[in-house]
């Protein structure tokens, strides 16, 4: 996530040099399947004599750091262009009155155009969350034992194929269930203003 | 340095393995068309369904629609296959032969594809008919078009018109989708990569190729779409 608000803002710094090298990388990981970069990482990397010597290696052995690790800068590609289309929606308006106000470009930044853009890219990021979620459940291709693994392996060992995979497709569902109400109370907690006049029998008998 | 370098590795010759990417390529593709067909039939239904079905109907549609687009893909492929298996050889058993009989993974992976991508297109032409403005549709009825006319000349291509963005969508997330059917065992380009990479022991690099063949196959597609979406859009006006 931290990656994505700077991939985010490399495309939108305006610099050639820092805006390429960023829409490259999100088309190439936009561009191709989770799969792959999984299997790249987990297989692919061990190829090289230099990883398997690195100090690193301890950790890219592991597929549950692998697939944190595609996980990660493959949600980087899509939360970036998330983040900047929620950053693009910023009004100008409302910049130059930050700037009128004479504040910095870094205050405005931080003051004004970030909090906006998170209330503008929250629903988007939300999706972005539950694909996530939906997304670990590669993680048992190369050997993980999530749900999908866990469901996977019992089904091959019972045969019950039916009774197993209601039970792994309810806890998906109840994890994106979950997922969304925190996101819906997130989304009302940084919109007070839409929240006000619909539920407030007050001013409108003040009004009255 | 014993390590072939790239252009053997993928060209034509008999250390090549040009052949196997490019059926592997070929039968990537066929999974993704194929599955993107069939939801595309169940999207159509789905659609019609939620807009102008009964209660029951309504009812189905959006317990399908919630509960596909919640669960991973891959669960589903499992389901398909597994599930599929199990149902057939239980009818095999029943007509007298022994033993397991397995789905093809070609076409548990085309209908796993279908089913999921299905409850998306069904949503994305739910909301492209919900975009074309009732005015529209109420002049054709003043014009005295009947039911099907109205359906073919009005409604059809102004739905396509809105919805071809986020069908294009579908069509990208179905490409990359059709990756996960090498879990069953279907000979696609992801399996013949994974086969390529064991037998020489190059996993880095033959994953690349995949990587980059299925990124081809997603700006083709991209541009395609891009066109159908300009010939569609013929007589709107851009602000």
């Amino acid at each position: 996530m931290i990656l994505a608000l700077a991939l985010a803002m490399c495309r939108l710094s305006g610099s050639i040099l820092l805006a390429w090298p960023a829409r490259a990388y999100v088309f190439v990981w936009r561009g191709t399947p989770l799969l792959v970069q999984l299997f790249l990482i987990y297989y692919g990397l061990g190829q090289f004599p230099a990883v398997r010597h690195s100090l690193l290696w301890p950790f890219l052995r592991e597929p549950y750091w692998c697939a944190v690790l595609a996980l990660a800068l493959n949600t980087a590609a899509y939360g970036s262009e998330i983040i900047r289309g929620g950053l693009l929606s910023v009004g100008s308006g409302q910049i130059e009155a930050a700037r009128a106000c004479g504040m910095s470009r870094l205050l405005t930044f931080r003051r004004i155009v970030l909090p906006l853009a998170v209330r503008q890219a929250l629903p988007a990021y939300g999706n972005e969350f539950i694909s996530m979620v939906k997304a670990t459940s590669l993680a048992s291709i190369i050997t993980l034992m999530e749900i999908t693994g866990v469901a996977a392996k019992l089904i091959s060992e019972t045969y019950r194929v039916t009774e197993v995979f209601v039970v792994a497709g309810a806890l998906y569902l109840l994890l994106n269930v979950v997922l969304t109400r925190i996101l819906a109370a997130i989304e009302l907690w940084l919109n007070p203003t839409i929240v006000r006049p619909i539920d407030s029998p007050v001013t409108e008998e003040a009004l009255a | 340095m014993d390590r072939p370098d790239l252009i053997d590795l993928i060209s034509f010759g008999p250390d090549g393995w040009g052949y196997f990417l490019l059926s592997g390529t070929a039968v990537t593709v066929l999974i993704a068309v194929s599955g993107y067909a069939i939801g595309a039939a169940i999207g159509v239904i789905g659609a019609w369904a939620k807009v102008s079905g009964g209660r029951t109907a309504r009812i189905v549609a959006e317990v399908y629609t919630t509960t596909l687009r919640g669960i991973p893909d891959l669960l589903v492929i499992y389901l398909i296959y597994f599930g599929g298996s199990a149902l057939i050889s239980a009818v095999a058993r029943l007509m007298g032969a022994q033993g397991f009989v397995g789905v093809p993974g070609f076409l548990a992976g085309a209908l796993a594809v279908g089913i999921t991508s299905g409850a998306q297109q069904t949503e994305v032409l739910r909301g492209g008919f919900l975009a074309v403005s009732k005015g529209e549709l109420e002049a054709a009825t003043a014009y005295g078009m009947p039911g099907m006319l109205k359906l073919r000349r009005i409604i059809v291509p102004l739905t396509l018109r809105h919805s071809l963005p986020g069908l294009g969508n579908v069509w990208q997330v179905v490409l990359k989708e059709s990756a996960l059917v090498s879990v069953t065992g279907a000979v696609e380009l992801m399996r013949q990569t994974q086969i390529a990479a064991g037998s020489t022991r190059l996993p880095f690099d033959f994953y690349l190729i995949a990587a980059m063949i299925y990124l081809l196959i997603s700006c083709a597609s991209g541009l395609v779409f891009g066109r159908s979406e300009a010939r569609l859009s013929r007589g709107t006006r851009r602000a």
